[in-house]
């Protein structure tokens, strides 16, 4: 049977941002409502990958008007046959609503959030079925890819991506052509190519995007750098935690192959080239390349000191160009394109775009994908709509548990690769975490020192024992025990790790501590010299107190309290039993009346045990 | 990451359709991950006599497959609870609170993070980041992500598994 003629495309996210919010359900009930009313022959529903705005999912675009829906519940599904698919009006309760003006903005094109991005990577992600090859190439797809087997030697494509000036998207900046000339003119006949897509930072989620949205893009990225540095043979490194990204990519490669794009002969020419996957299982070092090739050859992914860089002895030994997904996924239409409309995009010695995962305490997280020189403010602000309720922003970390973070001062920076270096963070692969003034730097440093030296593989002493050391001091200052010595002895242990490491995760891992050391370095010693946690966040410099004065008795919070230390009955002034307290926040969460109040170095008088509403005398029961 | 012990457990384990596995990786290279990997699978664990066996059969020393193993969190050489809860605790569930979360379901269960109960009812484990984070603070409750979690709907949560 040929494919209808559809009038209307429901493109719904399956992305796995809006799968945990609901949207298997409420395409499986579109379905079954076309179905119907009998409008399954004209009215087509499209599972896509990302559109990033997850905050806000799931989201329904339909076309040809391009009306944004969000939020869609599987219950919405019928209003929006009816209103939308059959009388060809707008549902104003599911529209976009911007969050300062409450005005209703129902079209894509127009949404706030998309105004200031500018989507190239991510081009497609979104826009079309990655589950169907037809849908990428009616996209132009694979169409750089005959281009270069037909009209290019190798010489011209490693030429043209040079020329393009693309810097790779792991985390280094690298010059991504200059690395397949390595490659390529390195000795042997046997060489391979490999996609970095571990994607460890612990809050991101960039590459899995891609990977779950259109994972065409990446795979001609490879095939294309396969021919420029004469490799035949391919390998994905994914995370085993993608199981969606995996799936995609096995189905993509399946395709590719039907359709003579990978295999023998690739487009009738002489040129062959294969691919395999291979899930990782679990070490964010087995992001580092030396160790991410030793844990495709089966071994503990243990990084090697280079060099010998891989590109010249790398895979089995053999030279192996290795790449971020995101930098694969740039190079079709880079030759496609060609190298000078690259160029134009992003700044000088950054171009191209930059991809975040932004989340943390922004009003939209989500994917955004950028032109490089923007600044953090149009970021933070104009594409993810400020803070969350009205607080205060206060730090963003960019570059995971290897990154570092910038104050308020450093919003106007221009994003790219060299500006965030020179000012502590680092461009890392993608994650963007917005903090407010209820998170505490030395909690946040410590979560990171914490994550960075779990995942050390112990093969180097500065990175296993200073690490250690390191966290150990960290946990005193946030239990209140630390000394002015103790920080001084975290900038010294820095320097050894920095100098002494074998690989990168060593060298950056003090990278955080030392970005909080140099714009919060005043909160540090609140905590040393006060005992004080000034953002109210280091469980033991803080306590939570019933203002005896603001209880109205409702019982809420003795109801909620998981360990159930609250005392208290009707009317009565509860009474939180601190030796008990777990410090979970909960009551302070559903206490309707603000009534709990989280204290630090400060204490405020309560009664011993509960007593009615409205007869507390603070001089009675001094605290 | 703390060193794993192999513990003995009194079940027989059925090594046929590990067999399966091996002959369909018998002429790949490299293949001891994703053996493990399907091992897992059918066990719900890696018992040491799997591990064993998966080391005659691919020709490799033990102690480099228990080498493997313990180097990657993905593997447990315990056995699973009935239900697994997993905590995010990437960079966006935890300025979201994941951390009081966990917490509260450790004093729940009685048990540490990466632990199963005594009755074998649930293991606790905590993962970073699952691309939710939209949705943060996330679990997964058995396979099932569950977004925008506070400290007494998680313990509930939990306290309703069979
Ligand atoms: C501890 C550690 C973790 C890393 N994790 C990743 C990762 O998850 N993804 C990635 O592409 N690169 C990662 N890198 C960087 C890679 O080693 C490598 O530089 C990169 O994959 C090169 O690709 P590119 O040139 O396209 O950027 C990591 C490096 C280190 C030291
Ligand atoms: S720096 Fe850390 S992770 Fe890197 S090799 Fe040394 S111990 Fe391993
Ligand atoms: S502290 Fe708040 S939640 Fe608890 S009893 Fe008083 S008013 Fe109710
Ligand atoms: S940090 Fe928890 S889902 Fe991303």
């Amino acid at each position: 049977m040929t494919e209808p003629i559809y009038r209307a495309d429901v493109l719904v996210c399956g992305g796995t941002g809006c799968v945990s919010s609901g949207s298997l359900k409420v395409m499986e009930v579109l379905r079954a409502e076309l179905e119907r009313v009998g409008l399954s022959q004209e009215v087509r529903v499209v599972e896509t990958g990302c559109r990033g705005f997850c905050a806000q999912g799931p989201i329904m675009v339909i076309y040809p008007d391009g009306i944004f829906y969000c939020q869609v519940k599987p219950e919405d599904v019928p209003v929006i046959v009816e209103e939308t698919l059959l009388k060809g009006r707008i549902v104003q309760r599911l529209v976009y609503s911007e969050p300062e003006s409450h005005t209703n903005v129902p079209l894509y094109e127009n949404i706030p959030f998309y105004e200031k991005q500018q989507r190239v990577t991510l081009r497609n992600c979104g826009i079309i079925d990655p589950e169907r090859i037809e849908e990428y190439i009616a996209r132009g797809g694979y169409e750089a890819l005959a281009k270069a087997l037909t009209t290019m030697t190798p010489e011209q494509v490693i030429e043209e991506v040079k020329a393009s000036g693309l810097r790779g998207r792991g985390g280094a900046g690298f010059l991504t052509g200059l690395k397949w000339e390595f490659t390529a003119k390195a000795p042997g006949d046997v060489k391979y190519v490999v996609c970095n897509a571990d994607e460890g930072d612990p809050g991101a989620f960039m590459d899995r995007s891609i990977l779950e949205g259109d994972p065409h893009s990446v795979i001609e990225g490879m095939i294309i750098c396969g021919y420029a540095v004469g490799a035949h043979e391919g390998y994905i490194y994914c995370r085993a935690e993608y199981p969606l990204a995996i799936k995609r990519l096995k189905l993509a490669i399946q395709q590719a192959e039907e359709y003579g794009l990978l295999g023998e002969n690739i487009l009738g020419t002489d040129f062959s080239f294969r691919l395999k996957i291979k899930e990782g299982a679990g070490a964010f070092v087995c992001g580092e390349e030396t160790a991410l090739i030793a844990s495709i050859e089966g071994r503990r992914g243990e990084p090697r000191p280079r060099p010998p860089f891989p590109a010249v002895q790398g895979l089995w030994g053999k030279p192996t160009n290795n790449n971020n997904v995101k930098s694969y996924a740039n190079i079709a239409q880079i030759i496609a394109n060609g190298a000078e409309w690259f160029a134009k995009i992003g700044t000088p010695r950054s171009p191209g775009t930059a991809i975040f995962a932004l989340t943390g305490k922004v009003r939209h997280t989500g994917l955004v994908e950028v032109p490089m020189g923007i600044t953090l403010r149009e970021i933070i602000f104009d594409v993810g709509g400020g803070i969350l309720n009205n607080k205060r922003f206060k730090a963003v970390q960019t570059g995971g548990p290897l990154g570092g973070c910038l104050p308020e001062s450093g919003l106007d920076l221009k994003v790219d690769f060299d500006s965030l270096r020179q000012a502590g963070a680092v461009m890392g692969s993608g994650g963007m975490i917005v903090v407010d003034e209820d998170t505490c730097m030395v909690e946040f440093s410590k979560y990171f020192l914490t994550f960075a030296t779990a995942e050390s593989c112990g093969k180097c002493v500065p990175c296993r024992v200073g690490g250690r050391r390191m966290l150990e001091l960290l946990t005193k200052i946030t239990n209140g025990e630390g000394t002015l010595e103790d920080i001084a002895k975290i900038e010294e242990i820095a320097t050894g790790m920095e100098n002494g490491s074998l690989c990168a995760l060593g060298q950056l891992t003090p990278g955080p501590i030392r970005s909080a050391l140099r714009y919060f370095r005043e909160e540090f010693e609140a905590h040393v010299t006060e005992h004080r946690c000034p953002a109210k966040q280091c469980t033991a410099l803080i306590q939570y107190v019933i203002d005896p004065n603001k209880c109205t008795g409702c019982g809420r919070c003795r109801r909620a309290c998981p360990v159930q230390v609250i005392a208290g009955d009707r009317r009565m002034i509860h009474v939180i039993n601190q030796a008990g307290c777990i410090k979970c926040g909960t009551c302070y969460e559903v206490c309707p009346f603000d009534a709990v109040v989280k204290v630090s170095g400060e204490t405020i008088p309560v009664p011993e045990a509960p007593i009615p509403v409205g007869t507390f005398k603070p001089v009675e029961t001094q605290a | 990451m703390p060193l794993q012990e192999v513990v003995e457990v009194n079940e027989s384990v059925d090594l046929a359709p590990l067999d399966k596995v091996l002959d369909e990786y018998a002429s790949e290279r490299g293949a001891v991950i994703p053996v493990l990997q399907r091992a897992q699978e059918i066990y719900g664990y890696l018992p040491k006599e799997v591990l064993k066996h998966i080391a005659k059969r691919m020709n490799v020393p033990v102690s480099q497959v228990y080498g493997v193993a313990t180097f990657y969190a993905q593997f447990s050489m315990m056995p699973k609870g009935r239900h697994t809860v997993e905590i995010c605790d990437g960079t966006a569930c935890h300025v979201r609170g994941a951390a009081q979360i966990i917490k509260v379901l450790e004093q729940e269960l009685g048990i540490k993070a990466g632990e199963t109960t005594p009755d074998r009812r649930v293991t606790l484990r905590v993962v970073f980041c699952l691309g939710s984070c939209a949705l943060a603070p996330v679990a997964v409750l058995d396979g099932q992500i569950v977004g925008r979690l506070v400290p007494d709907k998680a313990a509930r949560l939990v306290r309703e598994l069979e």
